[in-house]
């Protein structure tokens, strides 16, 4: 018989707190009535607010709770937090645009709370249990929001879209778990390593199961060849979502990968390298080049995002070198915080343009930008600069360590591959800005306080942080510091 | 730990005429010209203080300013900036050339005025920082920031293929940086430092490994010199540019490239350097002939200009690579007076054609009557951009192919006459496309553009008060390198034998490893 410890709890204390205000929201909601749903959006914030608090205050706390199945630590601090504020930012895009947009319902920020405390239990998990579970946490909510213009036939086909293959992935997690297990006789990821280092684990099933694994968290994080839903999904889903899918779940999928590759499966490491610098580099080609041929904003972000998850999986080939590995993984976890902020920042930009039945949407509604609304059009500019890795923006540090932590393992091919495909990148990110600010014409934006807010603080953060990146990068090693 | 102001300064002085348009009514055109022109001037100014300061005689780094920028792990990058002989003059030729530019935009450029100005600024920010950096990653920063307002530059308020041209001059400079970082990523990782002294200092790379990398630096910087078969993006850049922004790109933004080559790939990888010399000397060669045979078949009077300077970019890297003290000091003055010179044909081309609207040869001819001070200085400008003794063309020409020449002895690096023969031939080449031009411009029958001005309702003017103070300053140079070029070299000529007893060094060090 097992006691229960109350300390069991304290590592999950802001996943408490907002499962709490979640479920608490979902109630008060019933009580606001229909045309002051904005207060439902103020709650929603408040509560992630308040849990960013309780967050923050386990800086430099770890532990493990409930026989190891989770585990607090700096790599999950620094996921909670960026999740948190993720999900921050896809309030305050959402706040206006679903108004405009005639589907305001106060589930959406009750589902937006539910999703982010699947994510956060992601980057806790220590267990491929707990990864699971987190998994399916995190994606239905996301589902349900997928398709949450509903009559709406684009959004309805992202939500069935999003489902089915992210059903399917599932199953290929599920199914790798099982297969790791039967190799190691556990599923916990600490036990894994120790099984795999005393010879007592079969290696050939290990290695069937976590190539299974990868493929399921590759469908998450939209890495070729699992990527066919992306475009469809983030073009068909409202803009807010979008912004906050292609942020919170490539953070969640990648925080497992990076787990789970790095602690439980460094000894398959010179197997399963070449697979992963494979998917990288194909992940980046098809996915820069494909955004090139684009002429809609949502796809050609969608495809943008793709071919960021190819660059984020570059720090994975230095995962079975020790000494590279902790550089490698902050690189990794520093470019997620570069990607969100831009990509909020650029999605912010997309709503503030969007009108009503997806009008607005084509990059030639976005001619004459740079006159109607020089602001506007600088902060894009700052965006697709940074999402192009060019100087001054944070983008430019993010490809920067990124590309060195694949030098110092001497897989120069893959960085020659990643320096290509920016540049490929750099004409269709350009072609936006010569859009806003070389050709004539007359867009309509939209002028919001909390999308303003939003997007001008994005272009503030991506610019400035670019002087100054070295201390966002330490807490990034310092996050990674524990998982070795 | 050092610091010290004045490069600082001169670097980011633009920033506080930037800081101060932004909060001008852009309507207000003529104050936002006034407050550029007066910073670029300040600018100017605190830059000749630095050369006050500039001891000509040290041949080492100075005024270090060096800070610790970014500290993580094992990397150390620092805010290393500093000037030395090989950067000094070029410093100057960019503060120089800028209140220039500006001046010529006076009633060139009316719409916008304000964007183009804080663009125009930023952009010599960024030259700067590029001549100042010691720093690879604080370089390559700068390196690649140039490129976003010069893209606009050309993108907003260029000719008609002007979106076509900032483009390909985006990606192709693009492409070449960025082979360049992985270069930068690999020294700074497997040499500890990104600092360029420490890294001389260091040296010590395998000749295979040196060979990749020089390689990976020279594909960016000979994209930007532009040096054949990598020049295409030039013409299209130049011809679709404004004037201002020709003048910049054709004095300074072509410089960096060679400019590249000199403070990096030769004291970096010197073996490498030694290695690949004949064919980039040899590549040089064909750029001059190849640029002045495509020069004499333009059309376009602009389009002339700028194959020229594939020409005339092609001696300095041939100065460059015959690896010795004459042909790398006579490259670094050829610099400059290609900076003086294309500059002002630029200038001159821009003022003929905001009067005329249109470059073509065709309608030209028998101007020098209407406008006698603009013909006077055209020639001036065209003799020295041909190389006439008694002006600056001929210095930097005759001190390269003086290198070249000893460079071609049997057993030095280029061993063949034939470099600095073929190369001389260019220098008549360009004496045919040249006075080709100006005949076709000054001389013969009116052309048919003398009618259609005046058929516009306004006759064709000689060059007014502004535009003569916007090219008399370059004229004083052209004649003073010219005739007197002795305090330049001296400016130039220790850095320049440091660099070449490295050289010699390794050129030892090849030899007994053979």
């Amino acid at each position: 018989m097992i006691q229960f410890d109350i300390n069991n709890l304290k590592p999950i204390l802001p996943l408490i707190v907002l499962t709490v205000w979640a479920v608490a929201l979902l109630l008060v909601d019933l009580f606001i009535p229909k045309e002051r749903k904005g207060l439902t959006a103020l709650l929603a914030a408040a509560g992630l607010a308040l849990t960013i608090g309780f967050a923050l205050a386990q800086t430099g706390q770890t532990g493990l709770g409930f026989n190891g199945m989770v585990v607090l630590d700096g790599f999950s601090t620094f996921l909670n937090v960026l999740l948190l504020v993720t999900g921050l930012m896809g309030i305050s895009l959402a706040y206006g645009y679903l108004k405009r947009m005639g589907i305001e319902r106060g589930e959406y920020y009750s589902l937006i709370l539910f999703s982010i405390v699947g994510m956060m239990l992601m980057a806790q998990a220590a267990d491929l249990i707990v990864v699971f579970i987190a998994l399916e946490l995190l994606s239905i909510p996301l589902y349900v929001l997928a398709a949450f213009a509903n009559t709406n036939a684009a959004s309805e086909e992202a939500g069935i879209k999003y489902f089915l293959l992210g059903a399917f992935s599932g199953g290929f997690v599920v199914y790798g778990i099982a297969l790791v297990f039967g190799a190691t006789q556990t599923t916990a990821i600490i036990e894994i390593a120790a099984a795999a280092q005393a010879g007592t684990a079969n290696i050939p099933l290990m290695l069937a199961g976590s190539a299974l694994i990868m493929v399921g968290f590759g469908f998450k994080v939209a890495a070729v060849p699992f990527h066919m839903w992306t475009p469809d999904v983030y073009q068909g889903a409202p803009t807010p979502v979008t912004a906050f899918m292609a942020a919170g779940a490539k953070i969640a999928g990648f925080a497992a990968l990076m787990r789970v590759f790095s602690t439980a499966f460094p000894s398959l490491a010179a197997d399963l390298t070449p697979v992963l610098a494979i998917l990288a580099a194909l992940t980046m080609i098809v996915g820069n080049v494909v955004a090139v041929a684009q002429t809609n904003v949502k796809r050609m972000l969608a495809y943008s995002s793709i071919a960021h998850a190819g660059y984020i999986l570059m720090a994975f080939v230095a995962f079975g070198n020790p000494e590279v590995a902790p550089t490698a993984i902050a690189a990794g976890i520093f470019y997620l915080v570069t990607y969100a902020v831009t990509n909020f920042g650029s999605w912010g930009i997309v709503i503030a343009l969007e009108e009503a039945e997806g009008k607005g949407l084509e990059l030639d509604d976005y001619a004459g930008l740079g006159r109607k609304n020089p602001l506007m059009a600088a902060a894009m500019t700052v965006f697709m600069f940074s999402l192009a890795g060019i100087p001054p923006t944070l983008g430019l540090w993010g490809k920067i360590y990124l590309f060195s932590a694949v030098v110092a393992v001497d897989f120069y091919w893959l960085a020659i591959i990643g320096v290509l495909t920016s540049l490929i990148s750099a004409f269709y990110y350009l072609r936006l800005v010569v859009i806003m600010y070389m050709k004539d014409g007359e867009p309509k934006t939209t002028s919001e306080w909390w999308l303003n807010l939003s997007w001008i603080s994005m272009a503030a953060i991506t610019v400035i942080l670019s002087f100054i990146p070295a201390f966002l990068f330490g807490w990034a090693s310092e996050a990674v510091m524990k998982l070795f | 730990m050092d610091f010290e102001l004045l490069p600082n300064l001169v670097t980011f002085s633009p920033l506080g005429g930037v800081l101060f348009l932004l909060f001008l009514n852009s309507e207000k055109k003529n104050l936002i010209r006034w407050v550029a022109l007066a910073t670029s001037l300040i600018t100017f100014g605190i830059s000749i203080w630095m050369l006050m300061q500039f001891d000509a005689n040290n041949p080492a780094l100075q005024m270090v300013t060096n800070l610790s920028w970014i500290r993580i792990a094992d990397w150390n990058i620092s805010y290393y900036m500093g000037v030395d002989g090989l950067s000094i003059l070029l410093i100057l030729l960019t503060t120089f050339l800028t209140p220039i530019s500006i001046l010529s935009t006076w009633t060139a450029v009316e719409d916008r005025v304000k964007d183009f100005m804080i663009f125009f600024l930023m952009l010599e920010v960024g030259m700067l920082g590029v001549f100042m950096a010691q720093d690879l990653f604080l370089f390559y920063v700068f390196w690649e920031f140039t490129l976003v307002p010069m893209y606009f530059l050309i993108g907003i308020w260029g000719g008609p293929q002007r979106i076509y041209a900032a483009i390909k001059f985006f990606l192709y400079t693009m492409a070449g940086s960025l082979l360049m970082l992985l270069a930068i990523l690999w020294l700074g990782i497997n040499q500890g430092s990104f600092a360029v002294p420490t890294l001389i200092e260091l040296g010590n790379i395998p000749l295979g490994i040196q060979t990749w990398l020089f390689l990976a630096f020279a594909i960016a910087f000979a994209i930007k010199v532009p040096m054949w078969p990598l020049h295409s993006w030039l013409p299209d850049a130049h011809v679709q540019a404004p004037t201002a922004g020709s003048v910049i790109l054709a004095g300074v933004l072509l410089k960096m490239g060679t400019y590249g080559f000199l403070r990096f790939n030769l004291p970096l990888f010197p073996e490498a350097s030694i290695k690949f010399a004949p064919m980039m000397a040899g590549l040089a060669v064909v750029g001059i002939i190849y640029g002045a045979i495509v020069s004499y078949y333009q059309q376009d009077i602009k389009k002339l200009v700028a194959y020229s300077s594939v020409s005339h970019l092609g001696f300095v890297m041939l100065g460059l690579f015959a690896l010795n003290s004459q042909g790398i000091q006579g490259g670094i003055l050829q610099m400059i007076n290609h900076g003086l010179s294309t500059g002002a044909l630029f200038l001159l081309v821009g003022m003929i054609y905001e009067q005329t609207h249109t470059r073509v040869f065709d309608v030209y001819g028998g101007l020098w009557k209407l406008m006698p001070v603009y013909g006077t200085v055209m020639l001036i400008v065209t003799l020295s951009s041909m190389g006439l003794p008694g002006l600056n063309g001929f210095v930097g020409e005759f001190t390269i192919l003086l290198g070249a020449w000893g460079a071609g002895m049997p057993g030095e690096v280029l061993g063949s006459y034939w470099y600095a023969g073929l190369s001389a031939i260019g220098v008549i080449l360009a004496a045919i496309y040249m006075l080709y031009m100006f005949q076709k411009i000054f001389l013969g029958p009116e052309g048919s553009i003398v009618e259609t001005v005046k058929d516009a309702g306004h006759a064709l003017r000689d060059l007014n008060a502004r535009e003569i103070i916007t090219i008399a300053p370059l004229l004083v140079f052209i004649f003073w390198i010219g005739l007197y070029p002795k305090p330049f070299f001296a400016l130039i000529a220790p850095a320049v034998n440091n660099l070449v007893e490295i050289l010699q060094a390794a050129a030892m060090h090849l030899k007994y490893s053979l």
